[in-house]
């Protein structure tokens, strides 16, 4: 039953008593006094029979079985007025007895069935306001614990990813409303090489945040004293279950990357298995292991991969397998796993989420955190056979017209060690300017918060600026080839010499469509070429 | 790389009147361009100097072909002078080459 009014107030007159300062005046003194609490069950016959009463009920005449009752007259309650609002009894007033020993008059009563009916809604309104008041405090409560939570696990996720030669390193992390224990993090090794890690801890909030946060660290800490990755996940294991809350755990893939060779060893703590986009397809990096933090004493497969140049491993957590779509179909590894076998469904980031977000659509509030690590090996280190190295750019530009000139600027920068003929650099200009215009012109048309991306890699013996817009506009191809003569005669535009050039001005171009985004890549050959000679 | 909005200037030599171009040949030349052809009038020949030209780009060659367009109505030839030789590459792709008369700078070393 929902609060009763409890306080009596009683007013007490006394006459002709003796007082301190001696005067013939009538003190009156007003005392308020807490009742007795009287609870009622919500199931008593009693609130039925107050709900249906229709006024003040004597305590005495009442004839219910009821604890109800009882424990009104063991309260010294004399007379009950229960308060109706809505049909529903929000509350009762109760009073003791008179002083004068005299039973309540119907005058008493009329008085105070009408002081009832006007208290009795604003009792409800008074107890919703405390009750939404009490909601508002509570869900502030959970804001701030949200808050800490994001805190700690941001604290703790690397804030710059280190810089491989010949490596492409991308890491994206967007946590759930409810922040889950997702965390990864890449570290260089004394030797040179690279420890690549993703883990994600069960629960959620601020004991999730706290057990991620430990987890990294004696990671970290292990993983710099040894280098195999299945004693690094033993340590950490032995250390972690001794500490770690009842019914929590952490899954973690740890792999240590030589930049060199593409050699990857990596240890499984039972995560999700990580995938290799490699040129016929995908490969699974398979290890057998428990989580950390359930059993101590427990030892890690570890396996070995080698990647070449062009593959790129992926690395996720289950937020993005276990997600699921309007019809609550999950997205399952199936579908990741095609997405990583297909170069053409586009980057393995960028690509994977946009994917993901056409299966989820617009509505879908993200059930658990989403985390993804990718390693692209570029070239092979070294520059063997005259092949170039370290050649690598990636920088986008807002939609804006003008823009591709900075986006020649920066290429032909780019590339400037290369050495190539100038000739064939101010071609390269005029294609990057041109296929960047029509990125920012068609693809994005011309909305500048949509960004153009512009990635220049060499690969093998070929050089590849690659221009990337959303694909919203009609596609270059579509054009018709450009005819001077009719131009001139008006049977055509003046404009539409864009893509024309662009294939006038470099080796190959190469237009592809995947996942909402048009990508050209403009290719140079890097030897032969025009027959120039350079070493 | 500075952008620079292009200045069409026009002065009369013996061979007639020349537009010289210094900036950028691109989409916001257009009101430059059309000024300096208007002002060069109707002698039989115009002359369009790009010596100051640092980019081009394929809506400024769309603003030469608009030009050429005009040119052929009233009879006009247009000639080229001081053309990089990766845009006189271009005029020659686009075939702009046949239709106006490129000149080649060699003698105008002095």
């Amino acid at each position: 039953m929902t609060a009763l009014a409890q306080t009596w107030r009683k007013v007490t007159r006394r006459g002709g008593e003796p007082t301190a300062e001696t005067t013939d005046e009538v003190t009156v003194t007003v005392s308020t006094v807490e009742a007795p609490s009287v609870e009622i069950a919500p199931n008593d016959p009693l609130v039925a029979y107050l709900q249906g009463a229709g006024g003040a009920v004597d305590v005495e005449k009442l004839e219910l079985e009821s604890p109800g009752v009882t424990a009104l007259r063991e309260a010294g309650v004399a007379l009950v007025v229960p308060l109706i609002s809505g049909g529903e009894l929000v509350g009762t007033l109760n009073l003791g007895s008179r002083l004068s020993d005299q039973q309540y008059s119907t005058d008493d009563r009329r008085l105070l069935d009408g002081l009832a009916a006007q208290a009795a809604p604003a009792l409800q309104v008074a107890e919703l306001v405390q009750k939404q008041a009490a909601e508002a405090r509570s869900r502030e409560r959970i804001e701030q614990e949200l808050k800490v939570a994001q805190l700690i696990q941001q604290n703790f996720l690397p804030r710059v990813l280190p810089d491989l030669p010949g490596w492409e390193v991308a890491a994206y992390y967007q946590p759930a409303r409810e922040v889950g224990g997702d965390f990864y993090d890449l570290f260089e090794l004394p030797d040179g090489r690279v420890a690549v890690v993703i883990g994600d801890v069960t629960d959620k909030g601020v004991p999730a945040a706290m057990v991620m946060a430990a987890a990294r660290s004696l990671l970290r800490a292990s993983g710099q004293r040894v280098v195999s990755p299945g004693e690094v996940l033993q340590r950490v294991n032995d250390l972690l279950c001794p500490d770690i809350p009842d019914k929590m755990f952490v899954t973690c893939l740890y792999a240590v990357v030589d930049p060199a060779t593409g050699h990857v060893r990596y240890a499984n703590a039972g995560h999700n298995l990580p995938y290799v986009r490699t040129a016929d397809g995908s490969t699974e990096l398979r290890a057998k292991g428990m989580p950390l933090g359930l059993l101590p004493g427990m030892s890690y497969e570890e396996h070995e991969a080698v990647m070449s140049p062009g593959d790129g491993l992926l690395l996720y957590s289950d937020g993005v397998t276990e997600a699921h779509g309007p019809e609550r179909e999950m997205f399952g590894t199936p579908r990741l796993v095609e997405h990583v076998a297909d170069p053409a469904s586009g980057d393995l980031i960028d690509g994977l989420l946009t994917r993901l977000q056409r299966f989820t659509g617009a509505d879908w509030e993200q059930e658990d955190d989403i985390t993804l690590v990718t390693l692209r090996r570029t070239l092979a280190a070294g520059g063997q056979n005259g092949r170039v190295s370290g050649l690598e750019l990636r920088f986008t530009l807002p939609s804006e017209a003008g823009n591709e000139r900075e986006g020649m600027r920066r290429v032909l920068e780019a590339i400037e060690p290369l050495g190539l003929e100038a000739r064939r650099v101010e071609r390269l200009g005029t294609a990057v300017s041109e296929a960047t215009m029509n990125a920012i012109e068609h693809g994005n048309q011309g909305r500048a918060d949509i960004p153009v991306e512009i990635e220049v890699v060499t690969l093998g013996s070929e050089l590849v600026v690659r221009i990337c817009d959303v694909g919203d506009g009609p596609t270059a191809t579509d054009v018709e080839s450009p005819d001077l003569e009719a131009k001139l005669a008006g049977l055509q535009k003046p404009r539409g010499w864009g893509l024309f050039l662009i294939e006038n001005m470099v080796d190959e171009i190469r237009v592809s469509d995947a996942d909402g985004r048009h990508t050209v890549e403009l290719v140079l050959q890097l030897k032969g070429g025009d027959g120039d000679g350079d070493d | 790389m500075a952008t620079t909005e292009l200045q069409a200037r026009v002065s009369n030599e013996a061979l007639g009147p020349v537009i010289e171009l210094v900036g950028d040949v691109d989409g916001r030349a257009e009101q430059a361009l059309d000024a300096a052809y208007t002002e060069a009038g109707d002698a039989a020949g115009v002359m369009l100097d790009f010596h100051g030209v640092a980019y081009m780009n394929s809506t400024g060659i769309a603003l030469i072909v608009g030009l050429l367009a005009r040119a052929r109505t009233s009879g006009q030839t247009l000639s080229v002078r001081g053309l990089t030789p990766h845009y006189r590459e271009i005029f020659e792709i686009t075939r702009l080459a046949d239709f106006m008369t490129i000149v080649d700078e060699e003698e105008g070393s002095a």
